[in-house]
């Protein structure tokens, strides 16, 4: 049985699910990199010029890790995930990218998803990468078909506030219900920013920590999203930008979350454009706490805490000190 | 109403062209891109592309000249260039600045849109005058272009040092007072008649370097730190694919009339890159192939800080260097860029060059 690897890293937190339902309904054995820890970013920066962004970087040690291990590395070459929108152009020169950094790699399936002209785009990357481990298109039509149910049961339970490694790794059980002191906190990022803990120093466990409960993008209802993000004068053509800016403009209108959070690595140029338009929006039509964090490499662990502590004990005091005032009135 | 516009090298005279045959009103921003970048630096994102930081620069500049409205293009991504518009729009918005925005390109609302920007600016949809004006436009971003090829070849040999520098700069200030296409085409036939008459060293054979990379910081001489004129002081011959003429005419009218374009670039990525990523990836990509084909000593690669496109070339790039055997160097420009850094890697650049062809052509 052949070996297909995963790096866990980039769009592994949108879509892994659907690509493990998908090749082991083709008969392979599907094999994850190994979680990010120091050696990741090490190995990565050493494959990958120093302008790159940490989410890159991240990407290169990822797939160090998994070369020597299995027979094939799926890295699909991502041009658009929506109709009319465009991602990161760093996704469509990804398998490029690896192949002329990293040496000694096994063979790299790097199918083309490209869904700005129409949904069928999903289907035809599919019937590439499935062709590596099946000549029948009938099986990987029904494999293909299996995945995307898998996928959408994955989008709800996201919707839950569940985040994805706990559905990754089973441990459901362990979420707790939110208490009534808890603050609601609107985290606006990358999934592959939010979901990866190493790389950002376990921001979602210090919030929860802090009984806080986060609510991210991939909660919100796509139509919600959808109705804000078109009121904009002009759309936002990345799908990263209007899911994020939809969100904003949700969190606005309901006047229910006590403040947004926006998590940025340092040279993400889709972020430098959205996190500023987000924040202007925020500032200029309500009054909800924002603060943005930008992660590199360097980031020290201390510093993010501080900032992390003083925004959340800011919205704690801002409500202690408005009782503060009707007790006296 | 008083139009302003950004800079990007000399594109300001095309569009003082097209303003000049419109009969509209406008301001030429400051051309002090230091004073404009500083301007623009402080109400920026901070880890926004330079070219945005500049544009910036300019429309205050203009502002405080008197300019009301904004002439600016769109596109629809991946590249953030495409949200330029709208970015600029709330920034100055936020900073207490009351321009109006034109972007002419084919908005959310499809043609009709663009057609209602058009006649906001011209006061009306004059099919005839609008066709003119752009057909003088156009032809004047060609021979701006062929102008600039020209100093290209003759900086590096002209005899007496300097004097190519100074009949351009005479023609990039005097070019100011022309209106209209008669004028400017005059002046720009002049100049070229002028450095054609420049007394040349025939016997040099200088060096080539292809200058690759984003489109603003390689046509934008002045916001690379006037790289281009360095390297043809240094006596280098460079060349740059990308150009604002073939911009407008392979981008925008070509496709439109559905004519055939130059795209050996493209097939000289795929070995490289193998889709359309955005930006001007493919191109840097495919013209670093073909300036390595045609022997070229060196390539320089130019773009601005976190520009996404270009991070992808950059990463790729040195493939196409090892496969061609050719010497590369990247440099990345911001705010913060130290004139002295660059020139000293730009002269140790050149000086590898030189050695490299004293010895003939060996392993980097």
């Amino acid at each position: 049985m052949s070996k297909i690897g995963i790096p866990r890293a980039m769009y592994y937190y949108k879509y892994f699910p659907m690509w493990k339902t998908f090749f082991e309904a083709l008969g392979a054995e599907v094999v994850v990199s190994q979680p990010t820890s120091k050696r990741t970013i090490d190995e990565g920066s050493k494959y990958c010029v120093d302008e790159a962004c940490l989410a890159l970087k991240l990407y290169m040690g990822h797939v160090e890790n998994l070369k020597k291990d299995v027979d094939h590395i799926f890295i699909p070459r991502f041009t658009s995930i929506s109709k009319k929108e465009y991602i990161c152009p760093k996704f469509g020169g990804l398998p490029d990218i690896v192949r002329r950094n990293i040496p000694n790699l096994p063979n790299i399936i790097d199918s083309e998803v490209n869904l700005y002209k129409s949904q069928n785009g999903a289907y035809l990357a599919a019937l590439d990468a499935g062709g590596y481990f099946s000549n029948d298109p009938i099986k990987i039509t029904r494999a293909y078909k299996k995945a995307l149910t898998i996928h959408n049961e994955f989008k709800d339970q996201l919707k839950l506030g569940i985040q994805p490694e706990e559905i990754f790794e089973n441990k459901l059980n362990l979420i707790k219900k939110p208490s009534d002191n808890m603050l609601n906190v609107v985290l606006i990022g990358h999934d592959y920013n939010l979901y990866d803990g190493y790389f950002n120093l376990d921001l979602i466990k210090k919030l929860k920590s802090k009984d806080v409960n986060v609510i991210t993008i991939e909660m919100m209802e796509e139509d919600i999203i959808n109705k804000k993000a078109s009121k904009l004068d002009k759309k936002m053509f990345w799908n990263f930008g209007r899911v994020a800016v939809g969100t904003a403009l949700e969190t606005i209108e309901r006047k229910n979350a006590d403040g947004i959070i926006y998590l940025m690595t340092f040279g993400c140029g889709v972020d430098s454009f959205v996190a500023d338009f987000i924040e202007r929006k925020v500032r200029n039509n309500s009054n909800i706490p924002f603060t943005l964090l930008t992660i590199d490499e360097h980031t020290g662990e201390a510093g993010l805490d501080t900032r992390i502590e003083a925004f959340i004990d800011m919205i704690r005091w801002r409500y202690s000190h408005d009782s503060d005032i009707s007790s006296h009135g | 109403m008083t139009v302003t516009f950004p800079h990007m090298g000399n594109t300001y005279i095309t569009v003082k062209v097209l303003l000049d045959e419109l009969g509209i009103n406008y301001i030429v921003p400051s051309f002090d891109i230091k004073k404009s970048l500083e301007i623009g630096a402080q109400i920026a994102p901070e880890s926004a592309c330079l070219p945005l930081k500049i544009n910036l620069g300019n429309y205050i500049q203009a502002y405080n000249e008197g300019a009301d409205t904004i002439l600016i293009t769109g596109g629809k991504g991946p590249c953030r260039f495409g949200y330029y518009s709208e970015m600029e729009k709330s920034i100055l918005k936020d900073n207490g600045i009351n321009m109006d925005v034109i972007a002419l390109e084919v908005p959310d609302n499809g043609i009709r849109g663009l057609i209602g920007r058009i006649e906001k600016l011209t006061g009306g949809f004059n099919l005839y005058k609008i066709f003119k004006a752009l057909r003088a436009a156009v032809n004047t971003s060609v021979m701006v272009d062929e102008l600039e090829r020209e100093t290209f070849r003759t900086r590096p040999r002209e005899i007496e040092k300097g004097s190519t520098d100074k009949i351009y700069n005479n023609f990039k200030r005097e070019v100011l007072n022309c209106i209209g296409f008669k004028e400017v085409e005059q002046k720009i036939l002049n100049t070229i008649k002028e450095l054609n008459s420049l007394e040349l060293d025939k016997n040099i054979n200088p060096l080539k370097i292809g200058i690759v990379g984003e489109i603003f910081t390689t046509i934008d001489s002045d916001s690379s730190l006037n790289l281009d004129i360095r390297l043809g002081n240094m006596g280098v011959e460079v060349a740059r694919a990308v150009t604002v003429s073939g911009w407008i005419i392979d981008h925008m009218l070509k496709p439109a009339l559905k004519l055939p374009t130059d795209d050996r670039f493209i097939k000289y990525s795929k070995p490289y890159l193998k889709t359309m990523i955005g930006g001007h990836a493919q191109e840097t990509i495919g013209n670093s192939v073909i300036y390595a084909k045609d022997g070229y000593d060196g390539l320089l690669q130019i773009y601005p800080l976190t520009c996404m496109p270009e991070i992808v070339a950059q990463c790729i790039l040195p493939a196409v260097s090892e496969d061609y055997n050719i010497p590369l160097l990247t440099l990345i420009i911001d705010e913060m860029s130290g004139e002295e850094g660059y020139v000293t890697r730009l002269e140790a650049f050149v000086d590898l060059l030189w050695k490299r062809r004293e010895r003939g052509r060996i392993a980097l």
